[in-house]
């Protein structure tokens, strides 16, 4: 690939290119494109066709690799019987309300105490960053019950999704990240914009926020991928079959309904997130190995 | 860039006007509070989200684990429910399950994905198929992949996938799920590979950061691979090692949806049931708030002892 041609890595390029050395690379390259490929293509491709099979098909030994006699019916029962399409739209619209929570109220407090840095600022970040040792369960209780009823205002939060996005926008993990980059922006272009008289929200917008894309697309994964795969949390404060998110929803129906429609409902489920994925993966990639996370 | 107003100023190489008139005149002070109030304005919203939905329970739940609500009615009962839980006969095999697959997941779900991306990282082909392969089942939904691992690969029979692997191997087959020695190997290798994605891209990042001189250098040095691998490769990427091991540690130790999903709860015997699925069924079905509570207590302070091990460890290393 292009962006390695030149770096050099635990063996030498030379080392690779010489006679055994190829051999070996070449082999292992074979060897390990099958492996991955059996390892993490083949479940999906089993539960894909698996869907596809009778109840009989299923239970036969040897298992058979391709299903003799495909029932589409299974997807349009899973579809149906399990609502999936209010299923879905329901984790959508999660998604997409915790992406602009956190996306405006996270990179709005990371660029204070990056850069307006008010007094008691590093308190502040300190106690947000404690909370990233407390495990989430650890919380749940709590955290229920102070949804049931909020504080102050009395407000009964379950089933509205006010209790899926305000507590996912007190993430430390995205603040640290949006902090970090926003440190490494040169004070000198801040200072630039408060002498044309820019008021500190302008400077965000027009300087910052422009500048920081790929940590905001990174902080943006996280958001969405969060919701997607949360599962006791949206189990406890959704309660209501109408407000389920899929996850939990095809759980909710796994009890009484044949495998082969779970297993189906479980594809549908699985494909908005992957095709998203395979959409944006050389974003998504390149955004988590170079924009964020060095050590 | 979009800065829009006088670009000017902000060229780099044109020296900034010294001591520029403030856009509007005010005294050193009134600025400063102005500055600080529009800080504040910034932090706000975050700052009470934290409030309301992390710092408040925190300390919520410390005080709910000393009470009891009965009709509506809250009373101090001391340790009473901390003695409960301690008395709940799935208490000890919950804590021996969780450690035992926080341990194996460390051996597996940790060291596997360093070596993957250390292999990932030598590759010149192939690289982007493989990076994209070891990264999808992370966009599954939890509940998708691990119906997938029950249905189809821990079915007991020979017509599950793991089964019909060993069989054509001619090794033993198993029950999984309905063998209580199973149990956790099993859900750890559901979770490895549900998971081993994310550490993959992290490692490889940081593998990129390691300087090509210093393998030169332990090449020139006649070491060998492993060598190269144990001297430059695992002293260069330490912190992100030392990080994710944390990381790795508090994730695995709220083991919850898959004793949930692959074992029905508890499993066979109590071979599955975990603290955090515990917390769960006190909490949630035995309408046990407060043992419930107390329990996420007890977690947190064995993690905090933890947390100071590790404080500690570090520390010495430096």
């Amino acid at each position: 690939m292009a962006q390695d041609s030149g770096t050099r890595t635990l063996i030498s390029p030379a080392q690779l290119r010489r006679g055994r050395g190829r051999v070996v690379y070449w082999t292992l390259l074979t060897v390990v494109v099958v492996v991955f490929t059996l390892v993490f293509l083949g479940p999906l491709y089993w539960m894909v066709t698996g869907a596809l099979k009778s109840g009989q098909e299923i239970a036969q030994t040897p298992p058979t690799l391709f299903p003799r006699d495909p029932q589409p019916q299974n997807y349009v029962d899973a579809w149906n019987n399990l609502d999936l399409a209010k299923l879905l739209f329901n984790t959508f619209y999660y998604a997409a309300g915790a992406l602009l929570f956190q996306l405006v109220l996270d990179t709005a407090a990371a660029y204070s105490l990056s850069k307006l840095r008010p007094v008691f600022g590093n308190a502040i970040l300190g106690l947000m960053l404690a909370t990233l040792m407390i495990p989430a369960m650890v919380l749940i209780v709590p955290q229920y019950v102070t949804v049931i009823d909020l504080p102050i205002l009395h407000i009964n939060l379950l089933d509205s999704p006010f209790a899926i996005w305000l507590p996912l926008v007190a993430n430390a993990f995205n603040i640290f990240l949006l902090k970090r980059f926003f440190d490494s922006i040169p004070e000198d272009l801040m200072a630039a914009a408060l002498m044309d008289g820019a008021t500190p929200l302008r400077t965000l917008w027009s300087i910052i926020l422009p500048m920081s894309r790929p940590i905001l697309g990174v902080v943006s994964i996280f958001a969405v991928t969060a919701v997607w795969k949360d599962f006791l949390w949206p189990k406890l404060v959704m309660p209501s079959p109408e407000t389920r998110t899929v996850s939990v929803g095809i759980y909710a129906f796994a009890g009484g309904t044949p495998m082969n429609v779970v297993i189906a409902a479980s594809v549908i489920a699985a494909i908005p997130t992957v095709v998203i994925f395979l959409i944006f993966q050389r974003n998504i990639m390149s955004g988590l190995t170079t924009g964020s996370i060095k050590g | 860039m979009a800065i829009t107003t006088a670009p000017g100023t902000t060229r780099p190489g044109r020296p900034a006007r010294p001591y520029p008139a403030p856009p509007r005149p005010s005294s050193g002070f009134g600025r400063k509070v102005r500055d600080n109030l529009t800080g504040h304005a910034f932090l706000i919203g975050a700052v009470v989200c934290f409030a309301v939905f992390s710092w408040y329970p925190m300390i919520r739940g410390v005080v709910m684990s000393f009470q009891r609500t009965r009709r509506g009615e809250t009373t101090w009962v001391g340790w009473d429910n901390y003695l409960r839980i301690l008395d709940d006969p799935s208490f000890w095999p919950a804590w021996k399950n969780t450690i035992y697959f926080t341990v194996l997941a460390l051996v597996l779900g940790y060291a596997v994905p360093f070596f993957v991306a250390i292999l990932l990282n030598e590759f010149r082909h192939a690289k982007g198929y493989l990076r994209i392969l070891v990264y999808l089942p992370v966009m599954l939904p939890p509940a998708s992949a691990l119906f997938l691992f029950k249905y189809y690969a821990y079915d007991p029979s020979e017509a599950g996938l793991f089964n019909a692997v060993l069989k054509a191997l001619h090794l033993p087959t198993s029950e999984w799920m309905q063998s209580p020695e199973m149990t956790m190997p099993a859900m750890v290798i559901a979770s490895t590979w549900m998971n081993m994605g994310s550490a993959v891209l992290i490692y490889l990042a940081a593998l990129q950061n390691i300087p090509g001189e210093l393998y030169e250098a332990a090449e020139l040095d006649g070491a060998g691979i492993w060598r190269r691998i144990v001297n430059v490769t695992v002293p260069q990427t330490r912190l992100i090692l030392l990080l994710l091991a944390m990381l790795q540690i508090v994730a695995t130790m709220q083991l919850f949806i898959e004793p949930l999903i692959l074992a029905n709860g508890a499993g066979a015997e109590d071979s599955a049931t975990s603290v955090a699925y515990l917390i769960y069924q006190h909490g949630f079905f035995q309408n046990d708030l407060n043992g419930a509570a107390a329990l996420g207590v007890i977690m947190l302070v064995v993690l905090a002892g933890f947390s100071a091990v590790y404080a500690r460890l570090t520390a010495k290393q430096d």
